[in-house]
């Protein structure tokens, strides 16, 4: 009886890896694809280089040569301190890659765990948890991240963390829509009539089942999560100076709009080019994952 | 219908109940309470210890936890917000004039983002890929990836150091309103116009579009006449659901703009650990979030009466 069932497993998948195969191809031909991937792995290439590659040292402070316009020199200019941008910039994206992953990891896990219970953990767990992330997503959420920030206090830590729960109930609704509509179909039937428990269908055929909307939300959240968390930097709840966050970067931007525009700008195209790219990346996704587009 | 409003209208409440309970978390959660804050280090720690007691029980922290959340219902609904730990003055006299400030700030937003996003939109979907849909398609993506925080320096770059055309930091007249509205307008538009775009062409495959094709009415009658009143439906409800990120993106554009709005004060009362006012800024606003919601909610029955809501 094992074995079948276990066959039975791989036969469920196999098709499934080929669709996944199919989309990476579509994937790497689509043109907003391209664009924003190639956006995505420079962020990711330089995230992961750290200081070696970089041309200043982020923090070494150059009082002569503060507020330098852009020149060969120095790409993006250097700010108050003598500071080089272009070098703060790209060691900028390694802030902006982790606030990204670990606040969606939390808010996946979270919503991931209580849409599981919710869908499948039955009739009264369900109506706990949903008045719950009902009411959640019923509350704006800049107010919620100030709301988990008031209690926590502001630091990079906190705006994670809080972007990542403020992101829970989102993905509870999801996962919980999905499970309640896959546990009618019939190849979760014919998992139960095979005699497996409720946990392994839950987990063992359910969720994989849900990936690719999982994989299509994150698309929509991280970008925003990320965004997120560079306006909390630069309302000064999140990140906070001398680190080289790119929001955080921002906080005395006002002062030097007259003076030294390139201050600004920097940091503000770092975090518009990459959200730019990760929509763009995700728009890709969605394209080539859509179960309607797969069937064409 | 009507039991449909009642609904509705009773759906509030236990929104408005978890409201509380989370605004109460913000006071009783907090680990370094702020009390012991303000008195850190000022005065001898027998001194501190003996204030710190009076300042506590005067805010019921001594208190149990239901007791303490009984006493804040009690005062919300007597519209007793608490006094600002940090000015002392009581919080609806700090928040009053700014909470109407914010609420200028929201509905010039709104009115900018819904005439720019309806208007793309629409053009987009008329036109559907020619160049006038590509560029406002691509403008609408830049919109939804463009921070208000930068966007706002970028307008004030251009119409403030280098036009001289309007001023730099608010002064709460209607000049300094409008940079701070188009900033948040804007980037709300952006996404408004997707919507728009894909709702109406949703309706303008519909079978009812094609027979007044057919029937020889001009494309500008099918437009207005038959198509963008059912494709209102679905904005509509985007259109509530964007009102809150108008509320919370007022917060940010209100720092940079310096215009004296709640968001303002929320961000500084959260720096001060000022609980008494942050509690009150999130209590106003998700409560404001709330009915605005519930009047867009009762707005669709009207504009909708064919839905059969149960």
């Amino acid at each position: 009886m094992a074995t079948t069932m276990h066959e039975r497993g791989e036969t469920f998948s196999t098709p499934e890896r080929s669709n996944f195969a199919r989309a990476m191809r579509r994937l790497l031909r689509h043109r907003s694809g391209q664009i924003g991937g190639v956006v995505v792995l420079t962020l990711v290439f330089f995230a992961l280089a750290g200081e070696s590659v970089l041309p200043y040292e982020t923090l070494a402070i150059d009082p002569i040569n503060r507020l330098q316009p852009p020149s060969l020199e120095h790409f993006f200019g250097t700010d108050e301190l003598g500071r080089d941008l272009f070098s703060r910039i790209l060691y900028g994206s390694r802030y902006t890659l982790m606030i990204g992953l670990v606040s969606t990891a939390i808010a996946a896990t979270g919503g991931i765990t209580l849409g599981l219970l919710a869908g499948g953990g039955g009739k009264l767990a369900d109506m706990l948890i949903m008045r719950v992330v009902d009411v959640l997503l019923a509350f704006p959420y800049i107010l919620l991240l100030l709301a988990i920030i008031a209690i926590l206090g502001p630091s990079l830590w906190t705006s994670m963390f809080a972007v990542g729960v403020a992101g829970i109930p989102g993905y509870a609704r999801l996962i919980r829509g999905e499970v309640l509509a896959l546990k009618e179909a019939e190849f979760v039937e014919a998992m139960r009539a095979l005699g497996a428990g409720h946990l392994r269908i839950l987990f063992g055929t359910i969720l994989p089942n849900v990936t690719s909307q999982m994989v299509i939300y994150a698309s929509f959240t991280i970008p925003l999560a990320v965004l997120a968390a560079a306006a909390l930097s630069f309302l000064g709840l999140g990140a906070q100076p001398p680190a080289p966050e790119w929001g955080a970067m921002l906080v005395d931007a006002r002062t030097f709009l007259r003076t030294a525009w390139w201050v600004v700008a920097a940091p503000g195209m770092a975090i518009f080019i990459s959200i730019l790219g990760m929509n763009l990346f995700g728009n890709a996704l969605r394209d080539v994952l859509d179960p309607k587009e797969m069937s064409k | 219908m009507a039991s449909y409003i009642l609904r509705r209208i009773l759906m509030v409440f236990p929104i408005i109940f978890g409201i509380l309970v989370l605004t109460f978390l913000i006071k009783a959660l907090i680990p370094t309470d702020a009390v012991t804050a303000l008195f850190s280090g000022t005065i001898t720690e027998e001194k501190a210890a003996e204030a710190i007691a009076l300042i506590r029980a005067k805010y019921h922290l001594d208190l149990p936890w239901h007791r303490q959340f009984g006493i804040y219902v009690w005062d919300v609904l007597h519209l007793d917000l608490g006094d600002s730990i940090r000015t002392r003055r009581p919080v609806t006299e700090e928040i009053g004039f700014r909470y109407v400030n914010t609420l200028i700030l929201t509905f010039a937003a709104l009115v900018v983002a819904i005439f720019v996003g309806l208007v793309t939109g629409l053009l987009s979907a008329y036109f559907k890929d020619t160049w006038i849909d590509v560029t406002s398609m691509s403008v609408g993506m830049m919109g939804i990836s463009m921070p208000a925080f930068f966007f706002g320096f970028v307008l004030i770059f251009i119409f403030s150091v280098q036009l001289r055309w309007l001023p730099v930091i608010g002064r709460g007249d209607f000049q300094s309103l409008i940079l701070p509205a188009l900033t948040l307008g804007f980037i709300e538009a952006a996404a408004l116009s997707r919507i728009t775009r894909s709702s109406m062409l949703d309706v303008l495959s519909r079978e009812y579009v094609r027979t007044a094709r057919a029937k020889g009415l001009s494309e500008r009658y099918i437009l207005f006449r038959h198509a963008l009143p059912n494709a209102l439906l679905s904005i509509l409800t985007i259109i509530g659901l964007q009102i809150g990120n108008l509320l919370g993106g007022a917060f940010i554009v209100e720092v940079i703009f310096g215009w004296h709005g709640i968001g303002e004060l929320a961000v500084k009362a959260i720096q001060w650990r000022d609980f008494t006012i942050t509690q009150a800024v999130i209590l106003v606003s998700a409560c404001t979030y709330v009915f605005v919601n519930l009047i867009v909610d009762l707005l669709y029955t009207w504009v909708d009466p064919r839905i059969n809501y149960e």
